[in-house]
């Protein structure tokens, strides 16, 4: 991990009109270093996501990114053409739900190449290649590079919309829910896969989870959010096993255990 | 003063015109750019050439000629009608030669005969946008213009190659005009796209239903996208055409009888009378000619 953070969030608001969505977010996220943001439903982790990955504009606050020049930008004060620049070639998002982040009409090849191309990658063979470079890294075998995703079962899935997000060789990926909906088994591999990428290309990562094992097996550093406020935030194992809040405390508690 | 009220010159009122003829200017200015205009009902159902009509109407003038093809031909239902049909309400002189024509509306295909400076090319277009299929959403698909994001354009095109092994669209062949904007060149079969590289002829196009103009003036650049590795390249046709002799045209085939016969014939009506009339012949004109 260098010393210089990637990413500074300063007192990060989001209304939906007088609703909250989130509020006063404040935190530094280092290179290499994976974050998670959990919480109940409706506790506004998914609003903090959103609006952290410009999809939604924020009611006040910034958040500065450290670009691929050392430059310090607020993400929110960048044009449109390189908003959508940045998002497709130096973050990556990962959709709960892989539909969402794929398209399910065009074959696996050309669902990691889509990056590549538009970024003006002119040459077949070699757009083929890498893409079956990503597949393979994500454990999806050749022979499945020209089917469509909609004959994959969902952890296939989850792990090619992974490989499309990564293909560029981004520096910050946001995860939804990465696990959410797969069977424990698959959710294993997944995760293994996630922690070992993680950890090869050095990726900073913000993952929303309501899973907190998710989050003690991913992340270095946790945020614990209720109500659209922080409430707690730290080194991973010390909130996980020693939670100050109340709230904390009745989360971690909750765990069922086998 | 006539007892019959007359339709206004070439059908469409001034200001509606006027208001087209904006448009068209707008989309010189921009090549390739699809400009939004107010289409108009027309006297004909949408899908057979109501965006191409109202470009025609808006610039045709007394002493225009007009040619109107479909699939090449001068003869089928749709060219014969829309040529009625200005011969009616514009008292133009119509032609099926491409060489005489000032104006010529066509639905599918370029005229073999190289356009000459002068000539305006109007072509209806069904489905002005070439990201249509890709990506539904129209808010998404203009700021995608805007801001010039067209890889998507090449995830059509790789998916064709890793299905078929090399790209496998023929008609609608996606062009990148001037080096700016990607264009749909309507249901032009590829054959034709070289033809619309620095064309001298002005090239306009008019989606009736979806409500798109745009242009490409002469001497602009077309280019055909395509892969390093997979180059652009046009149909090209084993034998000649059967009437006139003629190679490298766009042949249509032509089913002869119920026993699998067939022959193929110039797409291009006009061409091939005007070859057969300077005395070339293809292999069935010869047993024509000597019933």
């Amino acid at each position: 991990m260098s010393d210089e953070p990637l990413l500074r969030v300063s007192n990060l608001t989001k209304y939906y009109g007088s609703r909250l969505g989130c509020a006063d977010v404040n935190f530094e996220l280092y290179p290499g270093e994976v974050l998670a943001i959990v919480g109940e439903s409706g506790s506004g982790k998914t609003t903090l996501l959103n609006t952290l990955s410009a999809n939604l504009e924020p009611t006040s606050g910034e958040a500065l990114y450290r670009m691929r020049d050392e430059s310090w930008r607020n993400i929110y004060e960048l044009s449109e053409a390189e908003r959508r620049f940045l998002t497709r070639t130096d973050w990556g998002f990962v959709h709960q739900n892989p539909a969402d982040g794929l398209r399910m009409t065009v074959s696996a090849g050309a669902n990691v190449g889509e990056r590549l191309m538009a970024v003006g990658d002119r040459h077949y063979g070699k757009i083929r290649d890498t893409a079956l470079d990503w597949l393979g890294r994500v454990e999806i075998a050749a022979d499945r590079i020209d089917d469509q995703p909609r004959s994959f079962s969902g952890g296939m899935r989850q792990r090619l919309q992974i490989a499309r997000n990564l293909v560029t060789g981004p520096r910050l990926v946001f995860m939804d829910e990465p696990t959410g909906g797969l069977d424990v088994s698959v959710q294993a591999r997944l995760l293994d896969l996630l922690r070992q990428l993680v950890g090869e290309l050095g990726l900073s990562a913000i993952v929303v989870t309501h899973d907190l094992a998710v989050a003690r097996l991913l992340s270095h550093r946790m945020m614990v959010m209720k109500d659209g406020h922080v409430i707690e935030a730290g080194l991973t194992d010390r909130v996980l096993d020693d939670p100050r809040e109340p709230y904390t405390q009745l989360l971690v508690s909750s765990i069922l255990q086998v | 003063m006539n007892a019959v009220a007359n339709y206004n010159f070439a059908y469409l009122d001034e200001q509606t015109k006027r208001m087209i003829r904006r448009a068209i200017l707008k989309a010189v200015a921009i090549p390739g750019y699809q400009v939004p205009f107010s289409s108009r009902e027309m006297p004909m159902p949408y899908g057979w050439g109501t965006g191409g009509v109202q470009v025609t109407a808006s610039i045709i003038g007394p002493d225009d000629v007009l040619k109107v093809i479909d699939q090449g031909a001068d003869d089928t239902t749709n060219a014969v009608s829309i040529r009625a049909f200005f011969a009616k309400v514009a008292q133009v002189q119509t032609t099926t030669h491409t060489a005489e024509a000032t104006i010529i509306q066509t639905r599918h295909r370029i005229p073999e005969r190289k356009l000459e400076a002068g000539q305006i090319l109007v072509y209806q277009v069904p489905i002005p946008e070439p990201l249509r299929f890709l990506e539904p959403r129209e808010t998404e698909t203009r700021k995608m213009h805007a801001l010039e994001e067209y890889g998507l354009m090449h995830v059509k095109l790789y998916e064709d190659i890793a299905r078929h092994g090399r790209i496998a669209t023929t008609y609608a062949y996606p062009v990148k005009v001037e080096g700016r904007y990607v264009m749909d060149p309507s249901p032009t079969p590829k054959f034709d796209n070289p033809k619309m590289h620095r064309s001298e002829a002005l090239q306009l196009f008019g989606a009736g239903r979806e409500h798109r103009i745009y242009a490409v003036p002469p001497h602009t650049d077309v280019v055909s996208l395509d892969f390093e590795d997979h180059p652009f390249e046009i149909q090209h046709f084993e034998q000649p055409c059967a009437l006139c002799g003629a190679e490298q045209v766009y042949l249509d085939e032509v089913i002869l009888d119920d026993r699998g016969g067939h022959m193929y014939v110039c797409s291009d009506t006009d061409h091939c009378e005007e070859r057969r009339e300077a005395g070339h012949v293809g292999v069935l004109g010869m047993q024509e000619a000597a019933e």
